[in-house]
């Protein structure tokens, strides 16, 4: 990071600062050509902890946290795009070991697999053992559910979830919601939550209070991307409207394997990159399939993501990190800085 | 577009052929009105069902082949036919025994669609 980009994040950070506690729901953010790290706040982050802590410095208020969302690893993959998916991987658990803030757990956003085979699964499982975060949760992406109609997902990863594997947690007064928006999908549409699960969202939901920080995870994104190659889910209007009181919401998707942001009021919604390959910004090719970028190029367009909590403000910062560290010259993110 | 225009020439073709088989008013039609060989190819490329809608005479068998890096399903929206996971280069093969128009889609991507004719 040069002193020039350090002098960026200070002056957003003042400006959030500014703009206080009244969370109006405004995004920043910045991406850097070089380092390839797109960073995001929302909710209107009261102090800089999010960038400190990057740099080592910034003492945690007791109530923080953090977690790192993974996604996409379709373990069982061998194609050109990536001939080594269970190495990527690999690399992206060894990345979120060496962070200088433990993350308190890990989430996986789905398409653990490629063909759902048990090999697969059992290869994933050996890799996330290495990680030192114990604690793995997990939403199905439709990959996993590609045999058995996720029965065997379900055995594996869902033990204790409802239907075809959603469920709610809380951390540190921070409310998780694990959403399955890729099982019994109709002909012709494109993600669905189902009338099962909406009417257990609203009820898991009811009688929290407003100020209780939100975070919605599934593998389909929850907001409509791009409808022609299915990148949205149908019902999600829905799904919103449950969380539209609240604060601060954070929403968190895979499947398209690239970074995409937006706020909406209160929401915030976000898609963490693939640890396999990447797939090509809407409408950019004839089809969403895996992008070939050349090899030296791959571990840029490949990342995690990782969320810190901070108690005094209520919110979540999202920080994207490719699994290459910077200095190269390719960037998948552009540079400059997003607006509102 | 390549493929938009194939689409419309096929769906052209098919309504020919419907007005064929009226304007002969008989449900038997001689070889040359046939829709096409007895059995048929569907290919699956860039997420899409090629040629998307395709006809075929009662008794053929259609064919569909993967040819993405990602796995598809051909599974009939009315439960006729359901193939398993095609993985890259793999097929599935049904053979149509009854007159009718018959969806399908791809279970894992469902924006993926497509139709038999079966004449």
């Amino acid at each position: 990071m040069t002193d020039k980009n350090k002098d960026l994040i200070d002056q957003k950070l003042q400006d959030l600062n500014n703009d206080g506690v009244d969370r109006r729901g405004f995004l920043k953010c910045m991406a850097w050509a070089g380092t390839g790290l797109v960073w995001t706040m929302s909710g209107g982050i009261p102090t800089s902890r999010a960038f400190a802590k990057t740099n080592g410095k910034g003492a945690a208020k007791s109530g923080d946290f953090s977690f790192v969302q993974i996604s996409d690893s379709h373990i069982g993959f061998n194609k050109p795009a990536n001939p080594d998916v269970t190495a990527t991987l690999q690399t992206a658990i060894n990345k979120t070991n060496a962070m200088p803030h433990k993350p308190d757990f890990i989430i996986h956003t789905g398409d653990l697999s490629q063909l759902s085979k048990p090999s697969e699964f059992d290869t994933l499982d050996q890799v996330l053992k290495g990680a030192s975060a114990k604690q793995i949760y997990f939403v199905p992406g439709e990959h996993d559910m590609l045999t058995d109609n996720g029965e065997q997902y379900l055995q594996r990863y869902g033990k204790g979830t409802k239907g075809s594997g959603w469920y709610s947690f809380d951390q540190k007064g921070v409310h998780f919601v694990g959403l399955v928006n890729v099982a019994n999908l109709k002909a012709g549409g494109m993600g669905s939550l189902g009338h099962e699960q909406l009417e257990w969202l609203e009820d898991d939901l009811k009688g929290r209070s407003v100020s209780t920080p939100i975070v919605l995870f599934a593998h389909i994104p929850l907001w409509t991307i791009y409808p022609d190659w299915g990148w949205g889910t149908d019902d999600s209007e829905q799904a919103l409207s449950y969380v539209k009181r609240f604060g601060s919401v954070t929403v968190l998707n895979g499947h398209i394997h690239q970074i995409m942001q937006k706020v909406e009021g209160k929401v915030s919604f976000h898609t963490a990159m693939s640890t396999a390959f990447p797939q090509p910004a809407p409408g950019t090719a004839p089809s969403a399939g895996p992008m070939k970028v050349p090899a030296d190029q791959l571990q840029q367009v490949l990342g995690i993501t990782d969320v810190n909590y901070l108690v005094s403000g209520r919110s979540l910062a999202v920080v994207d990190s490719p699994l290459a560290d910077s200095g190269s010259s390719a960037s998948g993110s552009g540079s400059g800085s997003g607006g509102r | 577009m390549r493929r938009n225009s194939f689409w419309v020439a096929s769906f052209t073709a098919s309504v020919i052929i419907a007005i064929v088989l009226l304007v002969a008013g008989s449900p038997t039609v001689t070889a040359n009105d046939q829709p096409s060989a007895a059995n048929a190819e569907v290919k699956i490329d860039n997420f899409v069902f090629g040629p998307q809608t395709i006809t075929v005479p009662v008794g053929a068998t259609v064919t569909w082949t993967n040819k993405d890096d990602i796995p598809h399903t051909s599974v009939s929206t009315e439960g006729v036919f359901k193939s398993k996971v095609l993985d890259t280069d793999e097929k599935f093969s049904y053979t149509f025994t009854k007159a009718g128009t018959y969806s399908y889609y791809c279970t894992i991507h469902p924006k993926m669609t497509g139709k038999v004719v079966v004449q």
